[in-house]
């Protein structure tokens, strides 16, 4: 008989894709205030995938738990992955001043891991706001589980997982046991629309509220930001009309 | 038995006659669903040969009491009026604002010096937790500008701005949105009302939200879902200037009939963060004049608010004759004057967005109220042209709806409710009042004088006359049809922005965050993109792709054209503006909303 699955989905409330991120005056921090916060994208093809899976294996999924570690307007985020399809939610709550580091994330989510024993971790490969790509990797192995990251499909065939993943020289299939950490990438399924009504019916879906203490973790930093910092405006180029005035160019750039 | 003839197709035959056959299906079709098939629809019908029919899926449906579709400062100020007197009353009545931005606030933009007296009847006690940034004007400037220099214009009246504030009118927007939830009233920003619905009787029964997953094509995508109906006893709409349901609401219910034509200004506004030295905190400024010409009204403006923020914009008089003019463009060089250069200079620009506001004031304003509903806020347009403020009137407008509906559902009378009291009430406040005063002031530009010809008449209205007079100008024709052929104007070259003080239209439009899905049937609807062509490029020369100010529309050579030029729409770019809807001489361009969620995501504006 193989087992059932229960499938932990954290998500991360970040600045929403479509806008130009700025530095804040003291250089300190990307400014983000008042600004439109929406759910990490790769977090939400994770949430589409956890759906998915329930809707390809009736039996096997028993339970989709979102989660997500942050500041109270995370719980937005919550109740659209609640919307698509999951069945509760879980929100840690820390203070909005101090952004989660991925290790810290990954001792909470195994901590929540443990408390609801999942067996499923699917979450995005990463969040586009620092771009870490460290917390699912952190999180199996301080759990000790099998990985498989930057999946662009996933496949349950009993108790094995078989997940394609993109690698720099195209795919790779590797065939995992459960427990199992999946981060997704971009290719593995367009996210659904969470439609009114369904949006309308999540909010009677139950919230856990927690704290890291209620988990036994105790919440550090470990890194401290010295600086951000914008890159260096693109210089104009210059169009040329023949292969002498390059030639002449590259001369005087010193190149050649 | 009788014997039937059964023409059966085949190969060629079969492939010349598809269409036809594909017609036939159409118009019937149509017909069942009781639809002219030439119509634009809300939500496009799929036509061609799908494997299902999704007009056919039933739609989810539920039940409110009111219903508003947008969630601005009109919108949120009736919800929260109905709740407020609901709440006083110890009575249970379920409101629902449906807004099509993704968050509330993020498709608002305006100036904006708020005249705080609708809210300050709203929430009396809202100074001690106020949005933010809210800066009290200090003082007041209007210049006349030429090429190089200015001079000073006496102040009207209705220009003086003590008492009120500069704000960010998203950011007000998002603190009504919070008060209105506070209070109980269902919010759903993401959703957007595509089709009005009707009971048997004619009157509005509620509103539907647009099917999405649909492909550019009309066929759904794996990710189809079907939009959700809302039957409401009432429907307030909301949706600011010039909203496409309520266009076809006005249409259907003939609420223009005997009223001047509605017109229109663009207001095109940029944010900026400027050094310190260059901010003068409640300093609010307008110019008049340079670059625009006597035939174009219009003017700009400058704030100083927040913490080194400026807010600087050009509104321009859409009823311009010149269809070479660009008004993105006007405003690029406007910032150049010493008057604004001087402020902006080493400043960094944060943020751009583009709006249509209504012009016709007094005379322009239809009947309010129809059976099932009303027309609240700009939709309406109540907006006080020579005071540059309608924020005030459309949330009383609002507020006034929000009484006469509390009283109206407390009868259980059946039928339609029509909220006549609503029209009584408007007239007798100060939002009615106020347009009247100025009725003329706007008007007086439309004649050959121009703007000189305005400038003067205005001071002796509002000073000498105080609106007092015994005529009532009238608004001659609607804005698209002012616009001149292109053969009877002059061409206008425009400097090349300079990157620093002035930007190209694609930098600033991504300033904007605007995005939609591509793989969307295009929202801005045109029947026939090569009709179109051939009827707008040779009288007008590409007047779509300098009016708007998003880039959207584009004129690209083609050789295989009738008329040298393939007419293409970037749908992606928009930013919701609608001065295509209202502008276009050929009055061929439907603005209709696309997936919910989607457009600019404004940030301080």
């Amino acid at each position: 008989m193989s087992q059932k699955l229960r499938i932990l989905t954290p998500v991360k409330r970040v600045l929403d894709y479509a806008l130009k991120p700025r530095v804040n005056k003291t250089q300190t921090a990307v400014d983000i205030a008042g600004m439109k916060q929406s759910l990490n994208p790769f977090d939400e093809i994770a949430v589409e995938e956890a759906i998915r899976l329930r809707e390809k294996h009736k039996d096997r999924v028993e339970d989709i738990l979102a989660a997500s570690i942050g500041p109270v307007k995370a719980q937005d985020c919550l109740r659209t992955a609640m919307a698509m399809g999951a069945d509760r939610s879980a929100h840690i709550e820390v203070p909005e001043s101090e952004a989660p580091e991925p290790l810290a994330v990954a001792k909470i989510l195994k901590a929540l891991v443990e408390k609801e024993g999942s067996n499923v971790v699917i979450l995005g490969k990463q969040a586009i706001d620092d771009d870490s790509q460290q917390t699912g990797q952190m999180l199996a192995g301080l759990l000790g589980w099998s990985q498989a990251t930057c999946a662009a499909e996933v496949k349950v065939e009993g108790d094995e997982i078989l997940v394609t993943r993109e690698v720099d020289g195209g795919t790779e299939t590797v065939k995992a046991q459960l427990p199992i950490i999946i981060t997704t990438d971009l290719r593995l399924n367009e996210p659904r629309f969470a439609t009114l009504p369904n949006i309308m019916k999540a909010k009677k879906k139950p919230m856990q509220k927690l704290k890291p203490s209620d988990l036994n973790v105790e919440y550090k930093k470990s890194f401290e930001l010295l600086k951000v910092q914008e890159p260096p405006t693109r210089q104009g180029g210059a169009k040329v009309g023949s292969v002498d005035e390059v030639v002449a160019k590259l001369k005087e750039a010193g190149v050649i | 038995m009788s014997v039937r003839r059964v023409t059966v197709l085949t190969g060629a035959a079969l492939r010349q006659a598809l269409p036809k056959v594909q017609l036939a299906v159409r118009r019937a079709f149509a017909r069942q669903v009781g639809v002219s098939c030439r119509s634009l629809h809300s939500t496009r019908p799929l036509f061609q040969h799908e494997t299902f029919d999704p007009a056919t899926i039933e739609r989810e449906s539920d039940e409110v009491d009111v219903c508003i579709i947008g969630g601005g400062p009109a919108g949120l100020s009736a919800a929260i009026r109905i709740k407020q007197l609901a709440e006083d009353e110890g009575r249970d009545i379920r409101v629902l604002v449906l807004e099509k931005a993704g968050e509330m606030g993020a498709h608002t933009l305006s100036g904006a010096v708020i005249e705080p007296r609708a809210l300050n009847e709203l929430f009396p006690e809202w100074r001690d937790n106020p949005p933010s940034p809210l800066t009290p004007v200090k003082d007041d400037a209007v210049k006349f500008l030429t090429e190089k220099g200015s001079f000073p214009l006496p102040l009207p009246p209705q220009m003086h701005n003590e008492g009120n504030y500069i704000v960010s009118l998203n950011h007000v927007v998002k603190w009504l949105a919070e008060k209105a939830e506070e209070l109980g009233v269902e919010v759903y920003p993401g959703f957007a009302a595509s089709e009005v619905l009707y009971n048997e009787d004619g009157s509005v029964k509620g509103v539907a939200t647009n099917d999405v997953g649909l492909g550019r094509d009309g066929k759904p995508k794996s990710t189809y879902e079907r939009g959700m109906e809302f039957h409401a006893k009432l429907t307030f709409f909301a949706e600011g200037c010039h909203g496409s349901l309520t266009k076809q609401i006005v249409k259907k219910f003939n609420l223009r009939k005997g009223i001047d034509p509605q017109t229109y200004g663009l207001g095109l506004k940029e944010v900026w963060e400027v050094p310190a030295e260059n901010w003068k905190e409640g300093h609010v400024s307008h110019s008049l004049g340079w670059p625009l010409k006597k035939d174009t009204y219009g003017g700009g403006w400058m704030y100083h608010f927040g913490e080194n923020l400026v807010s600087v914009g050009l509104v321009i008089g859409l009823d311009y004759p010149n269809p070479y003019l660009n008004p993105y463009m006007e405003f690029q060089r406007m910032k150049h004057h010493p008057m604004y250069a001087d402020v902006l200079k080493g400043g960094k620009c944060i943020s751009y967005g583009a709006r249509t506001l209504n012009e016709g004031g007094y005379q322009s304003v239809p009947r309010l109220t129809f059976p099932g509903g009303v027309l609240i806020g700009d939709t309406a347009g109540f907006l006080n042209v020579p005071k540059i403020k309608g924020t005030h009137a459309a949330m009383k407008s609002g507020m006034l709806a929000a009484e006469a509906a509390v009283k109206a559902l407390a009868s259980d009378a059946p039928g339609a409710i029509q909220l006549y009291d609503y029209e009584t009430s408007i007239k007798d406040s100060y939002v009615m009042k106020e347009l009247y005063e100025v009725r003329n002031v706007r008007p007086s530009f439309h004649t050959k004088l121009g703007v000189y010809g305005g400038l003067l008449y205005s001071g002796i209205d509002t000073l000498i006359l105080r609106g007092k007079a015994p005529w009532t100008f009238k608004h001659p024709s609607t804005d698209a049809a002012a616009t001149k052929k292109a053969s009877e104007c002059e061409p206008i070259e425009y400097p090349k922005p300079d990157g620093e003080l002035s930007f190209d239209l694609l930098t600033n439009v991504a300033r904007t965050g605007t995005n939609h899905e591509e793989d969307q049937p295009v929202h801005l609807q045109v029947e026939d993109w090569v009709k179109h062509a051939e009827a707008a490029y040779p009288d007008y020369k590409g007047i779509e792709n300098r009016f708007c100010p998003a880039g959207v529309y584009e004129y690209i050579d083609d050789e295989k054209s009738a008329v040298g030029k393939r007419f293409q729409i970037n749908a992606q770019n928009c930013i919701h503006c609608k001065t295509c809807d209202i502008k276009v001489p050929t009055q061929d361009i439907n603005w209709q909303v696309p997936q919910g969620g989607e457009g600019p995501q404004y940030t301080l504006t």
